[in-house]
């Protein structure tokens, strides 16, 4: 056993850490929301110039990692800055289905969404479906040398900010089916294609796209018909390890904040870090963060299992960071103060991404429930 | 024992009941049932349909137009109003200031304020909390020196809430700084249209700038703006609040969100099924509801001692912490139940008076921000830190 990160990781850590440290802060974050973008493209363009893109593929598809310890390293750091440039859905979620399923020339497209020059977006889910990643009403149809997409998917992570989009649908069998989905290639601006942009609570953005008879070719299919659901499952796996991991980042940066407040707020003529009330819930919250940490190591560690094993994972590691996402987030915040709850003050994003992440992929109830499905299976 | 209500408040539970169906306007009990932002005109209309009334103000006497309701009235009422989704009613001038202004405030104060804090003429927000004194509120700086008839304040207040819709502002000042800090404070009443004063908005976490800060810089207050005597104003301070702590535990608001988050976990689908029959989520639901009816009658109990003539001590911290972990669990749960929708921030939805496409269900919008917003109330009114100290220290004596 080695809890150790490669050396590689280590300088690709230390160099993200310290790139995002110069070149990223709150207040940046916050005009660029307010001004209504979407995401910062220089940045975006300067991260896959460091590579951190490319880390997310294996090298089979011209990258350098794409295991389950690149993405905990990347995306820790990536929560750390608080980043809401589109890597998650681009790289992650889209283009871990495009690796896994596409075939010679579909899988051409990574090299761009390696340059950053191409952006995907994963259009899953729908109005109905919650967290049922097998609940695809969403129609394909075909209709001699066409496919024909019919249906709505909603909260697709940086829909409007992509230029393709990789849309689930049913080709055959029933609502919760497992087979019968399939995963198709879909410029975004097809027509037919509604798409609605808004940013989230977090300042992430997501879109609600309206497929409206919109007509494609049959090579834009993604593998063979209605047998898309396992690698759907795969791509939603190296996703949760890329939100825990985010989500950890953005813990250690709440807590390194609150540490810094509790040691310079004087009330009372003393520190507040001198109350016991606190020193010991900021213990709590240390020690949560580090079995958080554990469970993160855990997940990426078991990514390249076999299929049973890594749920398992995926589902304990998204239960439990969860309930320490909500625990930190709301305790960082009570322990600032009226502070904490100001827009203006860093906490605030850390906070709502630590918040919404139990919103992404199911959440605490979502993956307890099915942990012990998968247990009694 | 008997914990039943007489006939005499059950015909006053009806009464209410009516008057509300009857009076609350459509158009701002809906944007209060699915959490959109009210505005300034809202707030002052559902003000001025209570005062014409002779509801508004529940807990004054009489003979400045109150209703006298005992707090087991005032507990219906409460209740009733936020089942009904009416408006929460801005506290400042109608149960902070204006107990302190019966108890304290001279026969002109009187006359000159009351009618206007019913009327709807004047505003007050609460200018108690600066940016080095929050809990330790005694250590405020803000200071007012005697210049012939008048007060010369300077400094800062902060967390103001509503203060952007404010014309008056009651103030703690320093006017002494040579003895202990709770002896040198005193109680202020100052037009906040007085030159120097200028008021600036904090963007909270969920987007809204309902707080503030208020700048103080070299305003001229005139001296029978003075509360009670000079250098008392910590003794009225701490009076008022425990008037602040009268409907603390919030158990009005509780029912009302129990009520939505019941109809949203029944109407919610999750894989094939309504998300009040997921075991885990039921569960959390069944155990916040199991803390509110038990909460409620912790509360009765408190506020019928108060009835009987005995004022609420530090039993209101217990009800103050209690109130609020509940009141921030429904929240959470509310935002948990909506799911992924749970994550668009939609603030043009929020603020709009009619049903502008919420993107999915008309729930959803407000259920993040809410959940943000009601983080407050673990920090605000007295920190729950400090409400477990008070109960160690009156309480437990430790
Ligand atoms: C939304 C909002 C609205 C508000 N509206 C108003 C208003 O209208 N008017 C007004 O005057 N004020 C208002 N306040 C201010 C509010 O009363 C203060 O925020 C509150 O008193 C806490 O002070 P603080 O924020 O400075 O936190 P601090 O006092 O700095 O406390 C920080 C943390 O330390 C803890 N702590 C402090 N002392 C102790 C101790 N002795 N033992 C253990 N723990 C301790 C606190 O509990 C808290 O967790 C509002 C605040 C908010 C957030």
């Amino acid at each position: 056993m080695d809890f150790n990160h490669t050396e590689e990781r280590m300088i690709l850590r230390d160099m993200l850490q310290r790139f995002m440290a110069d070149h990223y802060n709150h207040e940046a974050r916050r005009k660029l929301i307010a001004s209504g973008e979407a995401y910062d493209k220089n940045l975006f363009y300067k991260l896959a110039e460091l590579g951190i893109l490319g880390a997310m593929f294996g090298e089979e598809n011209n990258g350098f990692g794409g295991s389950g310890f690149d993405l905990m390293v990347v995306f820790e750091e990536l929560g750390r800055a608080g980043v809401i440039e589109p890597i998650l859905s681009s790289c992650v979620l889209a283009g871990g289905l495009l690796a896994e399923l596409g075939n010679d020339i579909q899988k051409t497209i990574i090299d761009d969404v390696i340059t950053g020059t191409s952006i995907l977006a994963f259009a899953h889910g729908e109005p109905q479906s919650r967290y049922n990643l097998n609940h695809v009403v969403t129609t394909a149809e075909t209709d001699e040398a066409e496919i024909i997409i019919n249906g709505t998917k909603s909260n697709v992570i940086n829909g409007k900010q992509a230029n393709l989009l990789l849309v689930s649908a049913r080709e055959n069998s029933n609502e919760y089916d497992e087979t019968g989905i399939s995963v198709f290639i879909v410029p975004l601006d097809s027509k037919g294609i509604t798409c609605i942009d808004h940013h989230n609570i977090d300042g992430t953005s997501g879109a609600r796209i309206i497929f409206d008879n919109v007509r494609i070719e049959k090579v834009a299919r993604l593998g063979k018909i209605g047998a898309a659901f396992p690698a759907i499952e795969t791509a939603n796996a190296r996703a949760i390890l890329a939100v825990s991991s985010e989500a950890i980042g953005a813990m250690e940066a709440a807590k390194t904040l609150t540490i810094e407040y509790l040691r310079e707020r004087k009330q009372f003529g003393v520190p507040i870090g001198s109350f016991q009330a606190l020193q010991h819930r900021m213990a709590d919250v240390l020690i949560e963060i580090e079995q958080a940490r554990s469970s993160v190591i855990n997940l990426a560690g078991h990514l390249e299992t076999k299929r049973d094993t890594r749920e398992r994972y995926v589902s304990a590691t998204k239960n439990l960071v969860g309930r320490v996402g909500q625990l930190v987030a709301e305790e960082t915040i009570q322990m600032h103060g009226g502070i904490g709850m100001t827009d203006e003050y860093a906490l605030s994003h850390f906070v709502r991404r630590l918040t919404m992440i139990d919103h992404l992929f199911g959440d605490v109830d979502y993956h307890l429930e099915r942990f012990i499905t998968l247990n009694v299976a | 024992m008997d914990l039943n209500y007489t006939d005499e408040q059950q015909d006053f539970r009806t009464e209410v009941r009516t008057f509300l169906n009857k009076s609350l306007p459509i158009h701002i009990c809906e944007k209060v049932r699915l959490g959109k932002r009210l505005t300034k005109a809202d707030s002052k209309q559902w003000n001025k349909i209570l005062n014409d009334q002779g509801w508004l103000a529940t807990n004054w006497p009489k003979k400045y137009g109150g209703t006298e309701w005992d707090a087991i009235q005032r507990q219906i009422f409460e209740e009733e109003a936020c089942l009904a989704h009416a408006p929460r009613i801005v506290p400042f001038g109608l149960t902070m200031l204006a107990p302190v202004l019966f108890a304290f405030g001279n026969e002109a104060q009187k006359q000159r304020f009351l009618p206007r804090i019913l009327n709807g003429e004047d505003w007050w927000c609460q200018g108690y909390s600066e940016p080095d004194a929050g809990s330790d509120l005694a250590s405020i700086k803000t200071r007012a020196e005697l210049d012939g008839d008048h007060y010369v304040v300077n400094g800062q207040k902060t967390w103001t809430t509503l203060g952007q819709h404010a014309n008056w502002i009651f103030c703690l000042v320093r006017t002494n700084f040579d003895v202990k800090k709770q002896a040198g404070i005193s109680f202020l009443l100052i037009n906040m249209e007085t030159p120097g004063v200028t008021v600036r908005p904090i963007h909270l976490i969920d987007g809204e700038a309902e707080v503030n800060e208020v700048f103080f810089e070299n305003v001229r207050v005139p001296i029978e703006n003075l509360v009670g005597e000079q250098d008392k104003g910590w003794t009225y301070a701490k009076y008022l609040l425990t008037h602040e702590r009268t409907n603390i535990a919030g158990v009005g608001f509780s029912n009302a969100a129990l009520a939505t988050l019941k109809h949203v976990a029944a109407s919610i689908m999750s894989g094939g099924k309504p998300l009040n029959q997921s075991p885990y989520f039921a569960a959390r639901m069944a155990q916040v509801e199991i803390d509110l009816m038990a909460m409620r009658t912790t509360n009765l109990r408190v506020v019928s001692a108060a009835a009987k003539g005995q004022a609420p001590g530090a039993e209101s911290s217990m009800l103050k912490i209690k109130g609020t972990l509940i009141r921030q669990e429904l929240s959470s749960l509310l935002r948990r139940a909506i799911g992924p929708d749970a994550m668009p921030y939609l603030p043009n939805y929020l603020d709009s008076g009619d049903n502008a496409d919420p993107l999915n269900f008309e729930y959803a919008p407000a259920a993040s921000p809410n959940y943000f917003n009601m983080r407050k109330l673990s920090i605000f009114g007295g920190a729950n830190e400090i409400q477990r100290n008070i109960i160690s220290k009156t309480i437990l004596k430790l």
